[in-house]
């Protein structure tokens, strides 16, 4: 079975992503669904990624986390985070189908970007409503 | 489950390779990436143990070109062949399009391949998909070993072992000397495309 988004969607989630994440410093945001298929990306145009592996990493690496979540009894790990010196990645949960991991350096503090994320995340969560 | 662009005209397909441990699946995309280096934009992505294994997945994207307008991506992965992997073979199926189950040749390896043929059965029925009917090729991998004196099924053994209800397209391969290597990801390709296609119109 194939699913599709409509382009006024993906469009609007566009502007989401570019004005909530990329507006505040962020290097990179990458839409995907837990197949690891990209649905939609956005940079600042500081930095190029392989995106296409990033995505298939992505997906299995929260896949594998949430897999280790039910093991122990946990719903899920609800932050899930990876600190680099240069470049950290953040994950999170859009809803069962996509994920939205957020690429950004040193200059973004991990507090705000959380609070800016969730932001996003519920703007993204009401195109579907 | 393909995933359509509508903005960026671009389908996503997922196509998996799986099978038997040290069947042969890496060997695929690694031939596959050295054949059609020049067309791959990106390097493979393996995940693999210290001892050369596949630990959860190999990646390799690979453009087709266009169909009805669309570009097509295809993203290639394998499964980790080991008996304990499971739990990760079943993450990387999530969304799969199109299978190619690399049996291993080998008369001994017969009770395996059975036995990961069962199993993809069954970690296909968890994502509420039939092996019946998902696109699905097979390749009778290693069939290059026979010149070395290695005992090899015949390819009625394997078919009537594999293929006697599937009845899907199947290819006699050798992953190293790259034998039906491109055949075999040719027919997967375009029964997939077959599938997808149905609902690009």
């Amino acid at each position: 079975m194939n699913y599709g988004i409509d382009q006024d969607r993906l469009i609007e989630i566009d502007s989401i992503l570019r004005e909530d994440l990329i507006e505040i410093g962020v290097d990179y945001v990458l839409m995907i669904d837990t197949a690891g298929n990209t649905i939609a990306k956005c940079d600042s145009g500081a930095h190029s990624y392989d995106v296409a592996s990033l995505a298939a990493l992505a997906a299995g690496n929260y896949a594998t986390v949430d897999a280790m979540a039910k093991i122990v009894g946990e719903q899920e790990f609800s932050l899930l985070f990876h600190k680099g010196e240069n470049v950290s990645i953040h994950f999170s949960m859009i809803n069962e189908e996509f994920l939205l991991i957020i690429l950004f350096g040193k200059e973004v503090s991990l507090g705000f970007l959380r609070l800016k994320v969730a932001e996003a995340i519920d703007k993204v969560r009401a195109l579907w409503k | 489950m393909a995933f359509i662009n509508m903005r960026t005209n671009e389908v996503q397909v997922k196509i998996v390779y799986y099978g038997p441990g040290r069947g042969g699946k890496t060997s695929n995309l690694e031939y596959i990436n050295k054949k059609f280096r020049e067309r791959i934009k990106s390097e493979m992505v393996s995940i693999k143990t210290h001892g050369d294994r596949t630990l959860f997945f190999d990646f390799l994207p690979f453009d087709i070109g266009k169909i009805k307008g669309y570009d097509i991506k295809i993203q290639m992965y394998t499964v980790p062949g080991q008996v304990k992997y499971n739990a990760t073979r079943k993450l990387v199926l999530k969304g799969v399009d199109g299978l190619v189950f690399v049996a291993d040749a080998r008369a001994e390896r017969r009770r395996h391949n059975l036995l990961s043929l069962k199993q993809l059965q069954e970690n296909l029925a968890e994502y509420k998909k039939s092996i019946f009917k998902i696109p699905l090729v097979l390749q009778y991998n290693k069939m290059d070993l026979k010149d070395q004196g290695v005992p090899l099924l015949s390819l009625e053994t394997l078919e009537k072992d594999l293929n006697s209800k599937l009845k899907v397209s199947s290819f006699p391969a050798s992953a190293v000397t790259g034998e039906n290597v491109v055949v075999t990801l040719k027919k997967i390709i375009s029964v997939t495309m077959a599938a997808i296609q149905r609902e690009l119109k």
